[in-house]
């Protein structure tokens, strides 16, 4: 089964730069948040973020509407800039400002949307080739026989060729993850995949990030899929109004959730 | 009627078209490439470049072209004596080719700007992070998609162009409408048909765009 395995094929060739693996699961802090703090104008979107998140860990992002998980996962690959004072490290390296140096990092962050935003004008095989190509210089031939390994996995790939509209969302978003995995990223954040999808392609996906989870990939997942949360999740942060309220294991939120707007969170979404 | 047949024989009509069609194909690559780093200007994430490309847009776009002609050539030629090239057509033809592709360069910004409203959002976002930066995001991603849903405007920029190059006589250029005012001048009697046959050469240049462009916009759509 180790040959299939999703993440075994993204970490075979391990970046130099980086220390030995350690032996224990989650020693190594992979995202790191200090003080962040984001305002849109007058409104403060995050606050007071202190948040660790070693690696392997599947951290499951919950709250209502309007609560900040997205931006919480945009800042941490800089889709939004935060407020002076806070710092973000991916793998104990500070976020820089902008540039080169930036989009670097970035690299290491891997990024998921809920829209799936293949590139419209690439087939999906370019969709996953490009990255590995343009940020990191790998031959196309190599490039492309990476992503036929990776669209394999994630079973699209006989439409390799074809373009991404004439794929099923739930196809182009196993897409989308596989031109994640294509740059061998360090963590992964997923904000809210499934959302977009019809029903019965919801759980296809989820496959797909299961698996991944299984493989140790450090996964950030915002999603009101329960059944996942329960199944891959090692921690549940709770958000409200831009602050996490709860940080638990998966089975004491749901069983014994703390916060009263964790209950009454939990309350509407489990009677539906 | 009479003599309207001689007049092919004594103009060269067929040679100012000619000329009309060069500055409308070496103008259209000038103001193409300029407007591509204007609109690259408008959307950067530098301040200082945006207001750079918007500033050209207001100024070039809200300042007849005549002028800009004329100017270009009492002020490049008349007071700084920049020459481009020995002989005298060569060196007034080159000013005509600079003053339209500057003045349609901005036109062919706002064409592009207003293709690249048509890419989502979400396309740069994924492109980012994937670790693209700017330049190579909007290489790559943003303009490909840009220029797809910006043909329509493009194409009009291009008809527009090929048009707006009579006025390259005003920097004394020997193109097709300076040619019919000569051409009338000399025979008024044949005023009505020498009008209809530089018209009708300007339709037969012009029409095929039109076409061009209604079947590349459709043929290159990006499909969502
Ligand atoms: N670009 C922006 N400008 C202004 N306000 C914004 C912007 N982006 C988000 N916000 C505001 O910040 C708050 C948090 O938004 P965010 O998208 O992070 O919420 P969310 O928890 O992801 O919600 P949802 O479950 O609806 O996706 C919301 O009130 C939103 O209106
Ligand atoms: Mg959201």
């Amino acid at each position: 089964m180790l040959s299939y395995s999703l993440f075994a094929m993204t970490q075979s060739t391990p970046a130099p730069a980086d220390p030995p693996a350690a032996d224990t699961t989650g020693t190594r802090v992979l995202v790191e948040l200090e003080d962040v703090n984001k305002h849109f104008g007058s409104f403060q979107a995050l606050k007071d973020i202190n948040l660790a998140i070693p690696e392997r860990q599947v951290a499951i992002v919950l709250g209502p509407s309007g609560s900040g998980k997205s931006t919480l996962c945009r800042t941490i690959n800089r889709l939004e800039t935060i407020d002076p004072g806070g710092i973000i490290r991916i793998d104990g390296r500070p976020l820089p400002e902008e540039g080169k140096a930036l989009a670097r990092l970035r690299a290491d962050v891997g990024m998921v949307f809920q829209s799936f935003n293949l590139f419209a004008h690439k087939s999906i095989l370019e969709n996953v080739t490009l990255g590995p190509i343009k940020v990191k210089g790998v031959k196309k031939a190599q490039a492309e026989k990476d992503a036929m390994e990776l669209l394999e996995r994630v079973g699209v790939a006989q439409q390799a060729k074809k373009m991404p509209a004439q794929l099923s969302g739930g196809q182009q978003q196993r897409v989308a993850i596989a031109r994640a995995l294509a740059m061998r990223p360090k963590v992964l954040l997923f904000d809210e995949p499934t959302s977009a999808l019809d029903p019965e392609m919801v759980q296809e996906v989820l496959d797909v990030m299961v698996q991944l989870a299984r493989d140790g990939m450090t996964m950030v997942v915002v999603t009101h899929e329960m059944g996942f949360a329960r199944k891959a999740g090692d921690r549940v942060l709770f958000m409200d109004q831009g602050a996490i309220l709860e940080d638990s294991d998966p089975e004491t939120f749901f069983t014994r959730p703390q916060h009263p707007r964790a209950k009454d969170f939990l309350g509407k979404i489990l009677t539906h | 009627m009479n003599g309207f047949l001689e007049l092919f024989a004594e103009y060269d009509i067929l040679g100012a078209f000619w000329m009309n069609i060069r500055l409308t194909v070496l103008a259209a690559i000038g103001s193409f490439v300029l407007g591509t780093v204007l609109a690259v200007f408008r959307i950067s994430p530098v301040g200082s470049l945006r207001a750079i490309g918007t500033s050209y847009v207001n100024v070039v776009r809200n300042t007849p072209l005549t002028i800009i002609m004329v100017l270009g050539v009492l002020a490049v030629w008349g007071q700084l004596k920049i020459e481009f090239f020995d002989d005298f057509a060569l060196n007034f033809f080159t000013y005509a080719v600079i003053a339209l592709s500057l003045y349609h360069a901005s036109f062919v910004c706002e064409a592009i700007r207003s293709g690249v409203n048509t890419v989502p959002q979400g396309q740069a976002e994924a492109a980012r992070a994937i670790g693209l930066s700017f330049l190579p995001a909007a290489r790559v991603v943003v303009l490909p998609q840009a220029l797809r849903g910006a043909i329509t405007p493009l194409g009009n920029t291009l008809i527009a162009l090929t048009k707006n190059t009579t006025v390259a006589a005003a920097a004394s250029v020997a193109e097709a409408s300076g040619l019919m005012k000569s051409m009338i001048e000399f025979n008024p009697n044949l005023m009505i048909y020498i009008f209809l046959t530089i018209a009708i050469g300007f339709c037969i240049i012009v029409i095929p765009m039109g076409i061009l462009t209604t079947w590349l916009s459709d043929k290159l759509a990006v499909a969502r």
